[in-house]
């Protein structure tokens, strides 16, 4: 009887996104419309396919719900390659203008490719990670299934949906203009969607938790859940021009707009890219390294000072800008105390390794999780020493900032994210352990050595165009023209973009690795033999 | 007094002081007596639970 009432929704959706495919104003739009035409129409065949077939009546709530924890994995890693290579096609376009092709003016020329890149990294490879990570952590910490059955695929498939409806639409030329929140009214809708939909799975699994105790990283998991919807629904309050096309109004506008799109900004490196990623790292670390974490009472205390304090920091965005001069020193001083939490929660990773500092000898997946860890401590350094206004002046416009980001992407987030997939491939496929550990060593010295690359030159060349810029002669006239500052930073550019090519290369080397290990790694012996009674 | 001025002092006088005891709550509730044998505890949820949820009734002791 569902899947009746299933056909006739997915049919229906078909129909009407032909038919606002036919109305469609412009090309974006109608690209997006065929594509959730087609999503439907497979959706339709699919469970078409399925109806009035018996279903078998199993009991799962003995097993853990792993399928979608594999389909994550999956997307986190082909997702990942796709954003780095994005990535590094872009850094080579700033290098050789030329590579912004004339016949690709408008689609892939580097103003329609950036959203694409930070979109793909951040929400396609880091959003996978999370949503992954965190089906994963919730079940084994809270020892009980996922909670709402196929809601977890829901999840899943919504938001790859969401991906693509963005992905597609940036290329076409949808954008709202706000940075990392570029996609358009109904990709937005959409994605609150699927949010509240994996906050339901989330928090249904933390309620029937066989654990009295909600451990740490689902703290942070949930915050992160949490927070990420808050900040999305208010800073994509628009108006759609109309309901076939892709163009809306923001609702708020000046200052206001701007504060609120870096009220946004921020808090999704906070929150997204921050506290989430914590939550992997409070519990893959411990896992990987076989030891509790350091002190539990920091890591509450790590918590509670770290979202008390990130939510704040927004307006050091915004130094020197039309937004009152309060609210930009509010900014800066709570991201001068966010050192504090930062570093305590970087010392909490750092010391469970306390005992077991051998282990970075032998195993490279720890060694990735400990670097990772360093970066986050590197670029939570880095960022507050920034957001002082007067360092923020120097750095504010330049590479600095692009390196900055950077060392924080690259480093803590990719690199935990390595650790994580290293970690969870071998037990969601049931494998004894990975295809080859010097490959992970591979990746490992790739990506270091990339993000050395990549963070070096971009210091050398956002320092050398700040003080370009603010050159002024005996007679006060400035010294340089834009363009020379441009020309200046050509050798600096191609450090950048080979870095990215290694940082690449490492990717695709950890696909290979993971790939293999699925098809040729020796699965678990189950275990047959009588256990003997306690 | 228009809403902006309202809540910009209530931002940073009554607001700013309860979210502030919120957190030394929390922090002295961190180190309350008896906390270190709990979260001893606490700390080991990720090595109980790794293939197989809970059976109904509760965790059961470890082997």
């Amino acid at each position: 009887m569902g899947n009746y009432i299933k056909l006739i929704v997915y049919g229906l959706i078909a129909l009407f996104a032909l038919i606002a495919a036919n109305y469609a104003r412009d090309p974006a739009y109608l690209v997006n419309a065929v594509v959730v035409a087609l999503a439907a129409a497979g959706l339709f065949v699919w469970t078409l396919r399925r109806t009035d077939e018996p279903v078998p009546n199993v009991d799962l709530s003995g097993e853990y719900m792993d399928g979608v924890v594999r389909a994550g994995v999956i997307a986190t890693a082909l997702w990942g390659v796709v954003g780095f290579l994005v990535g590094v096609t872009i850094a080579f376009q700033l290098a050789f203008p030329a590579l912004n092709f004339e016949w690709a003016q408008g689609y892939l020329n580097f103003g329609r490719l950036r959203p694409l890149h930070t979109s793909a990294v951040i929400f396609a490879f880091g959003g996978n990670a999370l949503i992954a990570t965190s089906f994963y952590v919730v079940q084994r910490t809270s020892a009980a299934r996922l909670w709402g059955g196929n809601l977890a695929w829901f999840v899943f498939w919504g938001f790859q949906l969401m991906i693509v409806l963005a992905a597609t639409g940036y290329l076409l030329g949808a954008t709202q203009s706000k940075e990392y929140a570029e996609p358009e009214w109904y990709v937005d809708w959409w994605l609150t969607i699927v949010w509240v939909a994996y906050f339901a799975v989330f928090v249904g699994t933390i309620v029937k938790r066989k654990e009295p105790h909600i451990y740490v990283a689902n703290w942070f998991y949930l915050s992160f859940i949490i927070t990420v919807a808050m900040l999305h629904i208010v800073n994509n309050l628009s108006i759609p021009v109309s309901i076939f096309g892709s163009k809306s109004v923001q609702v708020f506008a000046g200052v206001q707009d701007a504060m609120t799109q870096w009220w946004y900004g921020h808090n999704a490196v906070g929150f997204f890219l921050t506290a989430g990623f914590l939550g992997m790292m409070y519990y893959f670390i411990p896992k990987q390294a076989e030891r509790p974490v350091f002190s539990y009472k920091l890591s509450i205390i790590h918590f509670w000072a770290l979202i008390f304090i990130y939510i704040w920091a927004g307006p050091h965005h915004l130094h020197y800008t039309a937004l009152p001069d309060w609210a930009s020193t509010l900014g800066m001083v709570f991201s001068i105390v966010l050192w504090m939490p930062s570093w305590g929660g970087m010392i909490n990773g750092l010391m469970t390794l306390s005992g077991a500092w051998d282990k970075l000898r032998t195993d490279p997946i720890i060694r990735m999780m400990v670097i990772s860890v360093g970066f986050y401590g590197m670029s939570t350094f880095e960022g507050p020493m920034m957001s002082i206004r007067a360092v923020n002046s120097l750095s504010h416009y330049t590479d600095w900032t692009i390196g900055h980001v950077h060392s924080g992407a690259l480093g803590w987030n990719g690199m935990i994210t390595f650790g994580a997939l290293y970690f969870l491939v071998p037990r969601l496929w049931n494998r004894e352990r990975l295809y080859s550990l010097s490959l992970v060593s591979w990746h490992f010295w790739l990506a270091t050595i990339g993000i050395i690359l990549y963070a070096a030159s971009m210091w050398v060349t956002g320092i050398m165009e700040g003080l370009m810029w603010r050159e002024v002669d005996a007679n006060g006239f400035l010294v340089n023209s834009f363009a020379d500052t441009v020309a200046a930073k050509f050798p600096m550019y191609v450090v950048r973009g080979l870095g990215g090519v290694l940082y690449l290369a490492g990717g695709i080397i950890m696909c290979y690795n993971l790939w293999m290990t699925v098809r040729r790694s020796p699965a678990v012996k189950p275990v047959n033999h009588m256990v003997p009674a306690e | 007094m228009e809403t902006y001025s309202f809540l910009r002092q209530l931002a940073d006088s009554w607001f700013l002081l309860a979210m502030f005891v919120f957190f030394i709550g929390v922090v002295i509730f961190a180190f309350r007596p008896g906390s270190t044998k709990v979260y001893d505890d606490v700390a080991d949820i990720p090595f109980r639970h790794e293939d197989k949820p809970a059976p109904d009734g509760g965790r059961p002791e470890e082997a």
